[in-house]
């Protein structure tokens, strides 16, 4: 698949000498969804507001439908959609100028007909005429992206898109996003939720600290880094463990009525059907077995506590 | 060039002139009205003529330049600032839109007000006194171009400030007392010599004189020195402003 987005050797060293990216190198496909997770401070919203131009880079280049973000800013930019982090929205204004003003920043003549499909898209039609400050939190997160899709854009940024926002409107939002890929818009999100990278994006990408630690898809990720748990459940409780098992590191859970098994799970021997066999030699009765995978946030506290 | 980009934001902000229509229009108005009530009608009738024109037609030029002067720059310096008080800005910074552009969009409209409240204020004082205007022409170059200058003036302060205490302190200490001090009211001539030396070193007092000068055909400095004077200003604005957005705006990293 085609490369809409390319980041090539990209640094940020902030007046300050704060150095928020350390020479990044990323590839975004036309047409994913790619979350860019990472804890506070670690150069997410750098990285995007570097895309966008807000950002000055300090070296390195960044290139948008082949189209190098400075030298061809009018080129990138125009196919460029940013919904920010903050609410930074002018509170006395109505819905609809608001979002056609926007619209004009990018060069495009007036189009009432295709504002009124975003906002009904958005559920926001009926309140066209209402001043921003008579609008919900999350009422205004839809009209910033209302904003950030009123020039048509092939790529959008979104910058935490549910910071600040109840689980079902969280949901909602998610829907939102999956449907604009749907119609052929490349989503780059920021996010340090795990649960909304794993929901939504095809591809995650880890920053910590500047630094780029790694880009896969979100299952392959889970897959390749992530660990199982094996629950073992016991008929009878133990206090303690006969010795012949210390070397499996197992965990005693449920007053004794359960013990855990850490693995591989991509591992060549798992060490399941010896830790079984050993554990019925022990004579242990075992009465149920579970398998758990472990999730996209065990992976990202294990990447950004590694560096 | 991104014409409906300088369209958009040329009508956002005419839209925020209609929106604090009180403020915009209606205090200016207020304000000039009681000048001329105080100091051209009540204290005005016990002065004599100056150059040959009655106290109160006297006042008007320096009064219009008074109010063009604080409109244009508190105008422009609101318009950008308020954005990056906001955050809002980050929507012009990151559209397709070259800095010429932005500056035409806000410095265009931030100069149309003032014009708009210019022309008001004339009208009102033809209400309270005798207006005539020798050099209309010329008047209305001067008018046009001030807006501009100043425009780009408070454009440059809104740039720079980082609170609104900031954004005060140029229209409020330097400008106020400039104009005040700078021949509004009466003639450099009738000041002792020392001051009336003083004054050739404020700035405004050229661009005052080249205002009445287009009105009665006289002033206490030549028009072509006050002319210069202005344009060497706007360069100099020019040249502030493509400073400061060469450096980032004061808005961007």
């Amino acid at each position: 698949m085609k490369n809409i987005v390319s980041i090539k050797n990209l640094s940020k060293i902030y007046d300050n000498n704060f150095q928020a990216l350390k020479d990044i190198n990323l590839d975004i496909k036309k047409d994913e969804i790619i979350a860019l997770l990472g804890p506070n401070g670690a150069g997410k919203t750098t990285l995007i507001s570097i895309i966008c131009g807000i950002v000055i880079p300090t070296s390195g280049s960044v290139s948008v439908d082949d189209f190098d973000i400075i030298k061809d800013y009018r080129k990138t930019r125009s196919q460029i959609g940013l919904v920010p982090q903050e609410l930074t929205l002018e509170q006395f204004e109505f819905v609809f100028n608001n979002v056609s003003y926007t619209r004009g920043l990018y060069g495009k003549p007036p189009n009432p007909s295709l504002i009124e499909k975003i906002l009904k898209d958005l559920s926001l039609w009926d309140k066209r005429n209402s001043r921003i400050n008579e609008l919900s939190g999350g009422m205004k997160r839809r009209v910033l992206i209302a904003k950030a899709l009123s020039h048509e854009p092939s790529v959008l940024f979104l910058d935490e898109p549910s910071a600040g926002v109840d689980v079902e409107l969280r949901q909602e939002m998610w829907e939102v996003i999956k449907d604009l890929r749907n119609t052929g818009v490349t989503i780059i999100l920021t996010t340090h939720y795990i649960e909304e990278a794993e929901a939504i994006a095809d591809r995650v990408a880890v920053i910590n600290k500047g630094e780029l630690l790694v880009v896969d898809n979100t299952s392959d990720l889970v897959q390749s880094m992530g660990q199982k748990t094996l629950i073992i459940d016991l008929h009878d409780a133990v206090n303690s463990l006969p010795s012949k098992l210390d070397k499996y590191n197992l965990n005693v859970l449920n007053n004794g009525l359960s013990v855990s098994y850490n693995y591989a799970s991509k591992s060549k021997q798992t060490g399941i059907t010896s830790l079984l066999q050993d554990m019925k030699e022990a004579g242990l009765k075992l009465k149920d077995i579970n398998t758990e995978q472990s999730s996209l946030e065990n992976i990202f506290v294990e990447l950004v506590r590694e560096k | 060039m991104n014409f409906y980009a300088i369209r958009a934001i040329y009508l956002h902000e005419m839209d925020r002139m209609r929106r604090t229509i009180g403020q915009s229009i209606l205090s200016p108005v207020i304000s000039t009205s009681l000048y001329f009530i105080v100091f051209g009608s009540v204290i005005g009738g016990m002065i004599p003529e100056l150059d040959g024109v009655s106290y109160g037609s006297f006042i008007v030029p320096g009064l219009l330049m008074l109010t063009l002067l604080t409109q244009s720059i508190s105008n422009s310096a609101f318009g950008i600032f308020f954005p990056k008080f906001t955050g809002s800005i980050y929507e012009v910074l990151a559209a397709p839109i070259s800095s010429l552009e932005i500056i035409i969009g806000f410095v265009g409209a931030s100069a149309s007000k003032s014009l708009i409240v210019g022309i008001i204020i004339l009208l009102t004082a033809s209400f309270f006194v005798e207006l005539e205007i020798q050099y209309p022409l010329l008047m209305f170059f001067l008018l046009v171009l001030t807006c501009l200058t100043f425009s780009l003036f408070g454009f440059l302060i809104g740039l720079l400030s980082n609170n609104f205490e900031q954004l005060q302190v140029v229209p409020l200490i330097i400008i106020t007392p400039l104009v005040f001090l700078g021949g509004s009211l009466y003639t450099i001539e009738m000041l002792p010599e020392f001051w009336q030396k003083v004054s050739y070193f404020n700035p405004v007092v050229y661009l005052i004189n080249g205002m009445r000068w287009s009105f009665y055909g006289s002033s206490d400095i030549s028009i072509l020195i006050s002319v210069l004077s202005l344009v060497a200003f706007t360069l100099a604005c020019i040249i502030g402003v493509a400073i400061v957005i060469s450096k980032g705006y004061g808005v961007k990293n």
